[in-house]
């Protein structure tokens, strides 16, 4: 963005915007039904931060996620990313999209498509990059996730974890300044969890902008910033993970933590 | 008590089955005498095999072949098939009532139809697609007959309308879909006021025509595959679009496809057929000379395509949903990611159900003897009434069921090939 600060009027405040913040989500509410999933959300995310968002099944950590790239519609408050806020047009949407990168937790790469091609098709028709620069792009992530050996194998002759890393580099290829990461090692193997987080934590060093929803512990202590806890809809406790961990505040943080490092 | 730890120390290298499990004993043995009752049926299989053909080869083969009428076959000997029905009428069978000296007309259409799916088929030769752009014009011009330029000026029209659209969009009107605009109104101005008068500037600079043929006297195969493959090649596009419009968010266009879909379904074909045919006259305006076989592809086309819109949808349903979050989480629009994502996933799982309906189509071509066109079947009638072949039915029907099995097998083959090269996964 050219300019140092960006007023963006919101339904009922002016927030002021500066470069420093990738997402500004205030007083939002989205409901599936009648269900009221996600209640009152109040987050910043300041750029290069990293986000550990945990939580017990169906708190709604991952339609948070999911609302800041618009997979899922919020119905109050407001989602500001990049400096564009997330309404019901159309354009907005696509160009939050195409500086959002997501990772899912069953990898969703398009089985018709090669690895590469994979990796070069939103860079071609999004972002009209030509085809062979959009290749060499594509190599360069691939090698940085490890895997530039498979470029022209299949989805399907690959395994979860190499599916798993080709699908963040074709992430990467879009040049995104945030990532998102759905629960992205819960569908692995034990065995090939570490060569996703390895390539997650190299991209944190670099200086990513990254939420990620996911239980591995170890990896928040390592990587993340701040770890937030969510239940039922609300989010219940933030703090860096150092005291996040050893000195949890609420009494559902406590049960949760216990549950998930007990044995 | 036994001891529990156990470290093995040399590998077990592998070895080669034992060889009653390979070759073709294994495969004797597992698939036709895996049990008594399996192998009882084997031979019982074998004995009414044996039996059917012990008949139908010397029938087969001794026929006659040249033979003036039914009644000379039957005296020479009224045991074997009497071909010479189709020595003496295959250019019938063939071309209905297509002038004779104008036969090379069908027969070159044809040769171009089939260099024009090549491009289709084999990805490879892509780049000649322009041919198979073209041909529809050129096969109706060869066809029918008449101006080359009456038919020319629809592409002249098309590269009209997408020039202006270039030019458009290019130098004055900023938005792409106000050039669109502007440019399909030009195009239909064109076609409604300058065509006309351009095809006769045009006969008269360079007259190229053919003898004009009337669609009633198409007939033969050359009809069944002109209205199979316009109805193929049509109803695809149509199918498609249904498909999507059916799981569309906007409910007018839902309704709409949801309404067309079950209606055509819900009719048996030949009642769409005799509408074509009689009932279409009484809701144009008199005097409006609408061309049969255009009613009967414009038929078989809408009704063919309600079933390719089900078909494909069933291939759009078996797609995780994942696959569409992936395709708008990179910021692909919805047409982009039906075209680069969805859609060729669906369609590759419905290649079996599509290529059904393509093959259900083309057979149901032979419907229109219902409504006096001349297709081979509505021939074998005619050929029939003449009383030198009074009573030949066999031999006939064998005919023409051969040139359908030979068209609906290489379809069925292709099918198969096609599924084998986009697997892509082990």
């Amino acid at each position: 963005m050219s300019e140092d600060k960006n007023i963006i009027k919101s339904d009922k405040t002016k927030v002021a915007i500066t470069d420093e913040v990738a997402i500004h989500i205030s007083d939002m509410n989205k409901w599936f039904g009648n269900f009221h999933v996600l209640r009152d959300i109040n987050l910043e995310v300041k750029r290069g931060e990293r986000i550990v968002v945990c939580g017990p099944s169906g708190s709604g950590k991952s339609t948070l996620i999911r609302c800041i790239n618009r997979l899922e519609e919020h119905q109050k408050g407001s989602i500001i990313v990049d400096g564009t806020e997330l309404t019901t047009d159309l354009k907005n949407i696509d160009k939050i999209r195409s500086e959002v990168g997501m990772v899912f937790q069953h990898f969703n790469l398009f089985p018709h498509l090669t690895t590469l091609e994979n990796c070069t098709l939103a860079p071609i028709w999004v972002r009209e990059t030509p085809e062979k620069e959009a290749s060499e792009i594509a190599m360069e992530m691939l090698e940085k996730v490890k895997i530039p050996e498979q470029a022209h194998k299949y989805p399907g002759q690959l395994s979860g974890g190499q599916q798993q890393r080709v699908a963040i580099a074709r992430s990467l290829c879009m040049k995104p300044r945030i990532m998102l990461f759905d629960e992205v090692t819960s569908a692995l193997d034990p065995e090939m969890i570490k060569e996703v987080l390895d390539t997650m934590i190299q991209l944190a060093e670099e200086g990513m902008t990254m939420i990620c929803v996911t239980h591995e512990m170890g990896f928040a202590r390592q990587v993340a910033n701040r770890v937030i806890f969510m239940d039922e809809g609300q989010i219940v406790e933030q703090n860096e993970p150092e005291e996040f961990f050893n000195n949890p505040k609420s009494d559902r943080t406590k049960l949760f933590l216990s549950q998930i490092l007990g044995h | 008590m036994t001891k529990i730890a156990y470290v093995r120390e040399k590998g077990i290298p592998p070895s080669p089955p034992p060889l009653t499990e390979v070759g073709i004993i294994r495969w004797v043995r597992q698939n036709l005498f895996s049990s008594w009752f399996n192998g009882i049926l084997t031979l019982f299989s074998l004995y009414f095999i044996i039996l059917i053909l012990a008949d139908f080869i010397p029938w087969a083969w001794g026929g006659h072949w040249q033979t003036k009428s039914l009644r000379e076959c039957l005296d020479l000997d009224p045991n074997v098939a009497c071909f010479s029905v189709l020595t003496a009428r295959w250019k019938q069978l063939l071309f209905g009532l297509y002038p004779a000296e104008e036969y090379w007309r069908p027969t070159l259409t044809f040769i171009l139809l089939l260099l024009s799916i090549v491009p289709i088929l084999v990805p490879k030769y892509l780049k000649f697609f322009w041919f198979s752009a073209i041909y529809p014009g050129l096969a109706i011009w060869l066809l029918w007959g008449g101006s080359f330029w009456s038919v020319a000026i629809v592409y002249i029209g098309l590269i009209f309308g997408f020039a202006t659209y270039v030019i458009l969009s290019s130098k004055f009107l900023k938005t792409t879909s106000m050039a669109l605009s502007a440019s399909i109104v030009l195009t239909v101005l064109f076609y409604l006021f300058f065509s006309s008068l351009l095809v006769r500037f045009l006969s008269f600079l360079l007259p190229i025509n053919l003898p004009f043929v009337d669609s009633l006297q198409l007939g033969g195969f050359t009809l069944s595959i002109v209205v199979g493959v316009s109805g193929i090649v049509a109803s695809f596009p149509i199918g498609i679009l249904l498909a999507l419009g059916r799981q569309s968010n906007l409910p007018v266009i839902k309704m709409i496809c949801v309404g067309f879909i079950e209606f055509i379904r819900g009719v048996p074909l030949i009642t769409l057929l005799f509408v074509a045919s009689v009932l279409l006259n009484y809701f144009l305006p008199p005097g409006t000379n609408f061309d049969i076989v255009l009613r009967v592809v414009i038929m078989v086309t809408l009704f063919s395509a309600a079933y390719m819109a089900e078909v494909i949808r069933g291939g759009l349903a078996g797609l995780p949903l994942g696959q569409h979050e992936a395709s708008a989480s990179l910021g692909l629009t919805y047409w982009q990611s039906q075209r680069l994502v969805i859609m060729p996933q669906a369609l590759k799982i419905s290649i079996p159900g599509i290529v059904n309906t393509f093959i259900g189509l083309f057979k149901d071509t032979t419907l229109v003897s219902i409504i006096s066109l001349r297709d081979p079947v509505g021939l074998a009638s005619t050929i029939r009434a003449d009383s030198k072949w009074n009573g030949i039915y066999w031999e006939l029907y064998i005919a023409i069921g051969l040139m359908f099995f030979v068209f609906c097998f290489g379809m069925s083959q292709y099918s198969q090939y096609l599924e084998r090269k986009l697997k892509t996964d082990n």
